[in-house]
């Protein structure tokens, strides 16, 4: 049953089925529907592993949906490049699920909770499918269930204020989602066909035509939107602020990740890297854009007083160098800007897991009121600790990792004034972070938490085991990073035309 | 040049961190937790000195730890400038365990787990940065410093601490994330590789302009060696507990700091390079201004600890004109006078800290007529000021007699002059408070409870260790000189 | 000029629709109005799409022995799914509406940003 033929199918399958069961089965027990997540996201990190591993070895892996030969049938391809990515969203997932069990049964109500799990598998999905498809078509209709299914996870936080989040996230990312199929159509248009790898081949002599250059311009913005690269990342702030916190650390984690790996395959597989960078040098407005992001981000993160929101305002940032390592498009920086995919969703999730921990045991969010964490939450504190350092890119930690090649590749490419822009960037990081660690360590109880019972003083086992080992892992990857920089290199040189 | 390949350093470096743990497991046992830092301080000395007859015969120890991306190596290296530091940081934690205990203990200090995993952790880093291969390892460790020593500075947990230890912070995470690892791209970008080498790597691959940008990324970016104007973390530090101050301040921290710099001039730039490149006279004046300046600061603060910090960084710019004056003379006073300025300051800040939990008293104003209560501490501290100010046979007279023929073998008057200026003012902010507490009159005012103020032992004993310490290395240098001689060579 | 006017009078009907409802989602503060007008605009998105499948001179695309062209049925399933996606859409937009005006007590987006938590420097309200 489990050939290896149809792994790249089973990636998406099993999730899906397992949404679809999991409201009827979750009648039985509640538990159960976390059950039936755990189980479907291991799967679908199982075979991601087993599809990465094949490829590094045998070369790309392309499937054939219901046997429909492309490019009138929908491929599944898997490469370097997106395999990466699978087995990245993928296995934060699963830490994630793990963690979600308690987190949730205090943010959602009990009638809801097999619905909930029923949407992260939903969601899950989505973003599999996003990476793993190879039609263009296949990858709007991922992008809208991974959206739509994003959109009901942020309504169920507990505060009201997630249900505007939530509708104003539901806007804009329609938007964005009509603006791609938009693109899908005009390139449809003019090409006649709706595989990618089909794209790629006929595109190149209509670089020309307006049309092309139109569809692109609808997919820049479009997926921006739903990347929150700046200047369109005003609904980032709200959705991570309200949304209960596993969803938070999912978010964080994975679809914003997701989205910036939408926007490299689409400039460099699909449009080649001719086009975007001397054709229409697009690149060029996306460094102006990257590096205000990385300024601004870091600028307004300083002035927020709720540490979800900090955090938020702190991932648009980092989004900026994901988005900078990819413009200046040298083998460095998108190793760099690839491993920064990685790097982030490590340091992000296990940053929001800290809070949700804090949250659930405290109901503390605003930063004034986290004084004094350190005594009663030590662990988690250490895990904040842990990310904190790995944020401000110490070396021994995936965030200096990131750090580097995207210096290297700057500096490679003369483009030496964005290494100030990285280092200012990181010294804001190191203000906003380090004033919370203080707090935290140095200062007595906040009233808040001195009003608290001291026990039971730890979030549950489940959160507290699975936060420690996502930020272990940013100082393991820290040191032996030569193993997902291998992957990453490979894919960096299949996206620049290797 | 022989090289051995031994795991000695990662276990030099190790083993404080073994203690770290132990410590923190200890915490119930007071006893035993000491036991611990004692332990790890003997037999970390006991390690590093069991290298020096090696690279005392002219070869090298290498041990490679991990690489973690191409270019970027975890990697340790002992040489002569190494094992020098080593050797003494390594040795003087020995004595400031002691001196720690006692001090801890005398005023029922809280956190103390706290202190000497810190501590422990501490040490940890500064003998991985002694042992450095490369400049990525070098700048780890130093990183980690500053991290560990945070909580040291900030260990009294008041207002002013935390002000004290966000200010160090500040300047020192700061001027490294901007300017060092700037430097560090930059140094890699050129050179394509980041090891220490003893023509400098950096020679011959990038414009003079560009060079000289490095340089002065380094320079700034290394603020633990307190040139001016990124001193200013040290007399905010001073609001950590005397031990603190005086094994990081006058040791560990601030050695890191000019022995990074070093490691910069000479292994990464190469003094040929400097030469061509023309900017070590200009940069040995910038050195003396905050030689000079600070020694002016100094005489204006009232504050034992305080005047002691601004003597610092005034001392520290002495190594680094060592340095900059690129004559072997001079290079070698620079490179001793870690050492010599190590175990003089160490005593001074000792004493200092013992007056505090003795007498508890912090001014110098109000040490009149100590002496007749703490002969012994007051005796070290005078002999400790002399080798401040450069008199034979005390340690800090050998640096000084090195950097003065090394002034004249560069031809640069003005330094010399800047040398004896600065031994002038030393004198004139260290002579009055040994003549106050030996001369003057014990003043009857509210400090004066009229309770007994005796030495205590436990932390007399290290200070005057230390105080004869810098005199026999005063009367017996050769050890250490040869070390620095096998450094420039 | 005339022929870029007339002739393609198709894109400029869609690009008037879309424009019409992105300035709905935009500038209409009411929460159902913004929904109408990502409706509206959805809807132009689908009407592009069949409006690109037809060929002159084609028949419905089915099998027909007399048929000459068929006209290219592609578009259509997409818009199939597009207009899927578009009522899911509407589906969850409404039932947030609901919540909102159950929690808010208005849909009027100007009411709702004053009684948010964050801006007043209240906190949030919960509604579990």
């Amino acid at each position: 049953m489990i050939s290896a033929e149809n792994l790249p199918i089973l990636v998406i399958i099993i999730p899906l089925i397992s949404a679809i069961i999991t409201p009827l089965v979750g009648r039985i027990h509640r538990s159960i529907g976390w059950l039936v997540a755990l189980l479907a996201t291991s799967l679908s990190f199982a075979y991601s592993l087993a599809l990465i591993r094949s490829v590094m070895e045998n070369g790309p892996i392309s499937y054939w949906l219901g046997g429909w030969e492309p490019p009138w049938g929908i491929e599944y391809v898997v490469t370097p490049f997106n395999g990466l990515v699978l087995c990245v969203v993928s296995f934060i997932t699963i830490v994630i699920t793990l963690y979600a069990r308690k987190s949730i049964e205090q943010d959602v109500s009990e009638s809801k909770i097999p619905f909930f799990y029923s949407l992260y598998l939903l969601f899950f999905t989505g973003l599999m499918g996003i990476v793993i498809t190879g039609d263009i078509f296949n990858l709007y209709v991922f992008i809208e269930i991974s959206a739509l299914s994003g959109y009901a996870l942020v309504a169920m936080g507990r505060e009201r204020d997630a249900l505007i989040a939530s509708y104003n996230y539901l806007i804009l990312g329609t938007i964005g989602a009509s603006f791609i199929v938009l693109g899908i159509g005009y390139l449809y248009m003019v090409t006649g066909t709706l595989n990618m790898a089909d794209l790629s081949a006929r595109l190149p002599e209509l670089y020309d035509s307006t049309t092309v250059r139109s569809a692109f311009a609808f997919f820049m913005v479009g997926l921006s939107l739903k990347l929150a690269l700046f200047p369109f990342h005003i609904w980032l702030p709200n959705v991570y602020t309200h949304s209960p916190s596993t969803v938070s650390a999912l978010m964080a984690a994975t679809s914003t990740k997701v989205s910036a790996y939408v926007l490299l395959r689409l400039m460099f597989t699909v449009y080649r890297p001719e086009f975007v960078l001397t054709v229409v040098p697009v690149t060029k407005i996306l460094l102006v854009l990257a590096a205000l992001a990385i300024i601004i981000g870091s600028v307004i993160a300083l002035a927020q007083t709720n540490i979800k929101r900090m955090l938020a305002y702190s991932s648009v940032g980092q989004i900026g160098y994901i988005i900078l390592g990819a413009s200046i498009a040298n083998q460095a920086s998108m190793t760099g800007s690839l491993m920064h995919i990685f790097n982030h969703a490590l340091m992000k999730g296990s940053l929001f897991m800290v809070v949700g921990a804090m949250v659930y045991r405290t109901g503390i969010v605003n930063i004034e009121d986290m004084r004094g964490m350190g005594k009663k939450m030590p662990f988690a504190m250490a895990a904040f600790t842990i990310g904190a350092l790995s944020m401000i890119g110490f070396p021994f930690t995936v965030g200096f990792v990131s750090k580097w090649y995207l210096a290297v590749g700057a500096l490679k490419a003369d483009m030496w004034y964005f290494i100030p822009i990285i280092l200012l960037s990181s010294l804001l990081t190191a203000v906003y972070f380090w004033r919370i660690v203080e707090a935290i360590y140095f200062r007595e109880k906040s009233e808040k938490l001195a009003g608290l019972p001291s026990e039971p003083a730890e979030a549950p086992f489940g959160m507290t085991a699975t936060t420690l080992f996502l930020s272990l892992l940013c100082i393991v990857f820290g040191i032996a990073a030569f193993i997902p920089t291998k992957v990453a290199a490979a894919a960096a040189k299949l996206l620049l035309g290797g | 040049m022989e090289i051995i390949h031994s795991a000695r350093p990662l276990y030099a470096m190790a083993v404080s961190a073994v203690a770290v743990v132990l410590i923190g497991f200890s915490y119930e046992r007071p006893n035993l937790r000491e036991f611990w830092t004692i332990l790890a301080a003997v037999v970390k000395f006991a390690i590093v000195m069991s290298m020096v007859p090696a690279v005392l015969d002219g070869k090298t120890i290498e041990y490679s730890l991990v690489t973690i991306l191409p270019g970027l190596e975890i990697g340790f290296k002992v040489d002569p400038m190494g094992i020098l530091f080593a050797a003494t940081a390594s040795f003087l934690w020995i004595l400031t365990s002691f001196y720690s205990i006692g001090y801890m203990r005398t005023l029922k200090e809280h956190a103390q787990t706290r202190y000497f995993m810190c501590f422990a952790a501490t040490m940890t880093a500064t003998i991985g940065a002694a042992f450095a291969a490369n400049m990525f390892t070098l700048f780890l460790f130093y990183e980690a410093i500053t991290l560990c020593t945070f909580p040291l500075v900030g260990h009294k947990e008041t207002p002013e601490a935390r002000a004290g230890a966000r200010k160090y912070i500040v300047y020192l995470l700061g001027t490294s994330l901007a300017f060092q690892l700037f430097a560090i791209f930059l140094t890699y970008n050129a050179a394509g590789t980041l090891e220490f080498s003893s023509q400098g790597i950096l020679a011959g691959t990038a414009s003079k302009t560009m060079l000289t940008v490095i340089f002065v990324l380094f320079i700034a970016g290394i603020a633990k060696a307190g040139i001016m104007p990124f001193h200013n973390w040290l007399p905010a530090a001073m609001v950590a507990p005397t031990p603190v101050s005086a094994l990081l301040h006058a040791v560990a921290v601030v050695k890191t700091g000019v022995f990074s710099i070093l490691r910069v001039l000479f292994f990464v730039f190469g003094t040929d390079l400097l030469v061509d490149l023309d900017i070590g006279t200009a940069a040995a004046y910038f050195v003396s201004f905050t030689i000079i300046m600070a020694s002016f600061v100094a005489l204006t603060k009232d504050n034992l600890k305080a005047r002691l910090a601004y003597s610092t960084v005034s001392q520290l710019s002495y190594i680094v004109l060592g340095a900059l004056l690129l004559t072997p003379s001079s290079a070698v006073g620079g490179i001793v006078h870690i050492a010599n300025h190590a175990f003089s300051k160490i005593t001074l800040f000792f004493c200092a800290g013992h007056i505090y939990a003795a007498a508890h008293k912090t001014n110098i104003s109000q040490l009149g007529g100590i002496a007749r209560r703490m002969p012994w501490t007051m005796a070290a501290f005078f002999i400790a000021s002399l080798s401040m100010i450069g008199v034979p046979p005390v340690a800090g007279f050998v640096s000084k007699w090195y950097l003065a023929v090394g002034s004249v073998e560069a031809l640069n008057y003005p330094v010399l002059v800047v040398l004896l200026a600065s031994t002038m003012l030393n004198a004139a902010y260290f002579l009055p408070i040994t003549y106050k507490a030996f001369f003057e009159r014990e003043k009857e005012d509210e400090y004066h409870h009229g309770e007994e103020v005796r030495e205590i032992p436990i932390m007399a004993i290290p200070l005057v260790l230390t105080a004869v310490g810098s005199v026999i290395i005063g009367l017996y240098p050769d050890y250490f000189i040869a070390l620095a001689r096998e450094v420039i060579r | 000029m005339i022929e870029l006017i007339i002739g393609k009078y198709n894109y400029w009907i869609y690009i008037a629709l879309m424009m019409i409802g992105f300035y709905a989602m935009i500038a209409k503060e009411n929460l159902i109005k913004k929904i109408i007008g990502m409706n509206i605009f959805q809807t132009a998105v689908i009407l592009f799409y069949i409006s690109m499948s037809k060929v002159r001179g084609g028949t419905a695309p089915i099998e027909w022995e007399h048929a000459v062209r068929y006209e290219n049925p592609l578009p259509h399933v997409l818009m199939l799914t597009a207009i899927v996606v578009s009522v899911s859409t509407t589906a969850v937009a409404l039932a947030l509406v609901i919540r909102i005006y159950k929690a808010f007590g208005s849909i009027e987006e100007d009411k709702i940003l004053e009684m948010k938590g964050d801006r007043t420097g209240k906190t949030p309200e919960s509604v579990l």
